[in-house]
């Protein structure tokens, strides 16, 4: 590793964020100049650059670093980051209309997911301390404004609140949690921090690890650091609750894979534990939480509570196989996630916005496709194969039982069979309760966001292996 | 065919049929269409599977028309394949999905385009549970048929049928995902899901009994056996009648196939050391069930108690780890299969005439429906074991086993029989015979021509194989005692204790 800073750093690895960052100035130009009536032409330049971003990043090969090693690209990094443009790309699509509709479209909006998803980006590529943070406040000050966007509304402005407050503390933690570690090992870069943790060590790394896994798991929103999920995502307008459920969770995942394994790894016994315990917290409460919603908004929030457990047992084993499990598990949660939350958005009819379960009932005769497509979601999200979510749920317990955490398969498991009796119940509201009026045509952007979503869903059994293939080289480059 | 064989095309033609079934108009013209497709594809799938009976040699012990395709890597693969114990069960299915169908025609009017692509999802799900060689494929579709089988009931069952179809699914689900993790652990152990790989690989003697404990969590809900089985009754009920053919003639196969193709072979210390809890089990279901059924006042649980009762001969042949036994039970599963799918159309075709299955409803039935009489007859004593019907041959292949294996158990077990007959006596002495008093029975027509070729084949299968039962035991055999091979040589010299 070079220890002189280079005077002028290479550019090439952060080109994609580079780009993305450039766009969002010059957006921000736009919209000062034309108001928020450019919000179309704006969403339409961040869809592009994003999909550019995505295009860059796929042509990247093996692993490259920069910024005094900063800041890292590998396999790892361009999968989870494609995961994460995918979620902002969903987010933009699915809230240009409803914005609008809501009268809220400010120009800002699509601005400041744009800049959360470069914070993202880098918290998927850090590969030391100071940018892991840099990234991490980058994305939460953007998620903090947008979380309240609609700030005439008590409630948003409530979430973004609480969000703000929450998310400060436990960005303190984080800090807190670093300075401990960088004080005991000497070293913000994780090869340092990991050749100082294998040797002896105090209880003070232990301390500065203790307090970083909680901040982590606040932005995963893990039991027991959840407890701001379910009113921020009932209280944001329901396509910014969509984009804080699947592209930050890509993000935070991946930050906190990276860290473990890149600087913790030697120490897997000490931070194995935790891990476990977040596990099965998450899993249970959120799936003996979520039986007593009757807001769709905060059963998913339960559920993607629930989610992150899951992807906390395939972390938990700390293995090659653990972290193939996480990826695949997390492509598939993006879009069982997107999903759902484009059925929310077409719940509407007229002007009016639905999002209780009981709105639902009978969908299955008004709204045939609509129900089709919720059901196949909500099988998927139980783990019936051959669904998407069977094989997700597949490969990261079967990494902890590689990992002979039995104990945490078995809980996590039969977490899942209780967590199947809520999403049952949507199911039986649509297609055997009595129907309640109908919800109108969805509009064509989120039709096809959901059936896109349906369609990966529903055929992952035959493109299961190409999605394992590229979560195995992800994983590896990590090792 | 694209290097896939007979029985990829059994396993896509209902999917095929599905979805043909649902691109159909939602008016009564698309409903009709939708029926018609749906019996041809059963038919088509039918025929299919004759083609692949044909080219089917009994006498060879292992695998036959394999097919194998990588998926998950090299570890999990596509891989299908029959033999002599699977043969049997694929037949059966694809025998009784037509019958399914047809039964529905008059009872199924609303939504019927869901209804049928349901069935033939749920037929692909069951063909693939019986081909399927490798394990993580096998779960796959073993879990795959709790979809349909779960709107099936919610949608179009009884007054209970919310309750019910939930209970089925969580019951079930909670035993598999048990197995599901011990699918796992193999994976691991044996660095492979391949069935016919996993069969010749021997586990550490500790983890046969973990692994057998979570495999058995699932048969035995599947089953289902006593304790357990408290799902079946309420899932029967409420389910519409060709429900009710699918669950006793197939889905409940599943459990009983699933310890002979991996309970036994690859856990067989386990199997051995469990064997005295399933013979409890199993007697207890034998007679526990039987009395419970005798106090039915519904004919559709009466008939779910009993199914309890005879899976408990099942479970106890196939633990006597004797060819009689193994051989009993699997021949006990296909003649059930037929005669309990065939009691269920008969109580069908009451409930669509009186939409009652009280038995307090009925009385004097001989009276006007001569023909119905001899037919439920018949069936009530194949399902009595009535020697001359193939109910007989599997109680006594199984008791015989039994003996070999547990004098006492035998004698329980025997008791059994004689409950069943009670039982099954009783209920068609109540139903159909006696004067006619009812007055709302007074106009009940007899069978019409569509009931009478529903039961007929039916009714000729269960007399056929209770005078040549080599058909079936013929065809079983040679895998049979592959089977018990690879148990005996797992055991070494501990099989003594047994026989």
């Amino acid at each position: 590793m070079n220890s002189v800073v280079s005077p002028i750093p290479a550019f090439g690895p952060a080109l994609p964020e580079i780009l993305l960052a450039a766009t969002a100035l010059v957006l921000v130009l736009i919209g000062a100049f034309r108001g928020d009536g450019a919000k179309k032409l704006i969403d339409l330049i961040a869809i592009v650059a994003l999909v550019v971003a995505g295009f860059l990043l796929a042509e990247g090969q093996g692993r490259v670093s920069t910024f005094n090693d900063a800041f890292v690209v590998d396999a790892f990094a361009r999968v989870m980051k494609g995961l994460t443009l995918i979620g902002a790309i969903g987010a933009i699509i699915l809230s240009s209309r409803f914005l609008s509709e809501e009268k809220i479209a400010r120009f800002e909006y699509t601005i400041l997911i744009l800049l959360s998803t470069i914070g993202m980006m880098m918290m998927c590529s850090a590969n030391e301390l100071i940018s892991l943070y840099l990234g991490v406040e980058l994305q939460s000050l953007a998620l903090y404004v947008v979380a309240s966007i609609h700030r005439d509304n008590e409630k948003s402005a409530e979430a973004g609140l609480k969000y703000f407050v929450l998310g400060a503390l436990s960005s303190g933690m984080l800090l807190y949690g670093m300075s401990l570690v960088y004080g005991f090992t000497g070293s913000v870069t994780y090869p340092t921090i990991a050749k100082a943790v294998a040797g002896a060590h105090g209880t003070g790394v232990m301390f500065g690890l203790v307090f970083i896994i909680a901040g982590l798991a606040f932005k995963m929103s893990v039991v027991p650091f959840h407890m701001w999920t379910p009113d921020v995502y009932e209280g944001a307008p329901t396509p910014v609750a969509a984009f804080f459920a699947t592209a930050p969770k890509m993000a935070a995942i991946a930050m906190t894979t990276r860290i473990l394994v890149d600087a913790f790894l030697p120490i897997v016994k000490d931070w194995q534990p935790i891990l476990v315990f977040a596990a099965i917290a998450s899993m249970g409460l959120g799936a003996f939480a979520a039986i007593g919603q009757n807001n769709i908004k905060r059963l998913m929030a339960y559920s993607s509570i629930a989610n992150m457990g899951y992807a906390l047992v395939g972390l938990a084993s700390g293995t090659l196989a653990g972290v193939e499990g996480v990826v695949i598990f997390m492509a598939v949660y993006l879009a069982m996630t997107l999903g759902v939350f484009a059925v929310i958005l077409a719940m509407q009819q007229g002007g009016q916005r639905f999002e209780t379960i009981s709105d639902l009932a009978g969908a299955a005769r008004n709204n045939p496709g609509l129900a089709f497509v919720m059901a196949t979601l909500m099988f998927s999200l139980i783990g019936i194969p051959p669904l998407g979510g069977f094989f997700g749920k597949f490969y990261v317990f079967a990494a902890a039982i590689e990992a002979k955490l039995f104990a945490l398969a078995v809980i996590g498991i039969l977490a899942s069979v209780v967590s199947a009796f809520y999403y049952l119940r949507i199911i039986k509201v649509m297609y055997f309760d009595a129907p309640a009026p109908a919800f109108g045509r969805a509009a064509p952007e989120i039709r096809a966001v959901m059936w896109a979503m349906t369609a990966f869903i529903l055929l992952f059994a035959i493109v299961a292996n190409p999605v394992r293939t590229i979560a195995a080289s992800a994983a590896k480059s990590l090792f | 065919m694209f290097g896939f064989g007979i029985l990829t095309g059994l396993l896509v033609l209902p999917l095929v049929g599905a979805a043909f079934v649902l691109l159909q108009k939602g008016d009564e013209a698309g409903s009709r269409n939708a029926r018609w497709a749906a019996f041809w594809t059963t038919i088509a799938t039918f025929v299919l599977s004759l083609v692949a009976l044909a080219r089917f040699d009994s006498a060879k012990p292992g695998f036959q028309l394999v097919e194998r395709m990588p998926w998950l890597g090299e570890q999990i693969v596509y891989q299908l394949g029959v033999d002599g114990i699977s043969m049997p069960f694929v037949i059966l299915t694809t025998f009784l999905m037509p019958f399914c169908i047809a039964a529905s025609f008059h009872s199924i009017r609303e939504r019927a385009r869901e209804y049928y692509a349901l069935f033939l999802l749920l037929e692909t799900s069951m063909i693939g549970v019986f081909a399927g060689l490798d394990l993580v494929l096998f779960y796959v579709f073993f879990e795959m048929g709790l979809i349909p089988m779960f709107l099936i009931i919610g949608i179009w069952g009884g007054a209970r049928r919310i309750y019910a179809s939930f209970k089925f699914f969580l019951y079930t689900l909670v035993g598999s995902v048990l197995m599901l993790l011990a699918i796992m652990a193999m994976y691991w152990t044996a660095e492979t899901t391949d069935i016919i790989k996993l069969l010749a690989f021997k586990f550490p003697s500790g983890m046969q009994y973990w692994l057998w404990l979570a495999f058995f969590a699932s048969f035995a809900v599947k089953m289902p056996m006593w304790p357990v089985h408290t799902w079946l009754p309420d899932a029967h009920v409420e389910a519409p009648t060709a429900g009710s053919v699918i669950l006793a003639g197939i889905l409940l196969k599943m459990g009983g196939y699933g310890f002979i193709r991996f309970s036994l072979p690859m856990f067989p210390e386990a199997s051995l050391y469990f064997a005295n809890l399933v013979f409890a089990l199993s007697v207890v279901a034998i007679i526990y069930t039987s009395l419970v059924a005798m106090m039915q006042e519904d004919i559709k649980k009466l008939i779910a108690y009993s199914s309890v009762a005879h899976m408990g001969f099942v479970t106890m042949g196939l633990f006597t780890l004797n060819a009689q036994g193994v051989q009993g039970a699997v021949f006990q599963m296909v003649s059930h299969g037929l005669v309990s799918g065939a009691l269920f159309l008969c109580v069908g075709i009451v409930y669509d005439r009186m939409h009652t299955r009280q038995i307090a409803a009925y009385g004097g039935l001989v009276n006007r429906m001569p023909l119905y009489g001899v037919v439920f007859l018949l069936f009530t004593m194949a399902n009595v074991g009535l020697p001359g019907t193939s109910g007989f041959v599997g109680e006594f292949l199984t008791l015989l086993g039994a003996y070999k294996a547990n004098t006492w158990i035998a004698f329980l077990a025997t008791t059994g029989v004689i409950f069943s007959a009670c039982y099954a006596l009783w209920l068609f002495a109540r139903v159909v015979y006696g004067k006619l008093e009812k007055h709302e029975l007074e106009s009940i027509p007899d069978l019409d021509r569509r009931e009478l070729a529903l039961l007929l084949p039916l009714a000729l299968l269960v007399i056929y194989f209770g005078v040549q039962p080599n058909t079936i035991l013929s065809m079983s055999q040679a895998s049979v005692d592959a089977m018990l091979g690879l148990v005996k040589a797992g055991l070494g010299g501990k099989l003594a204790v047994l026989n």
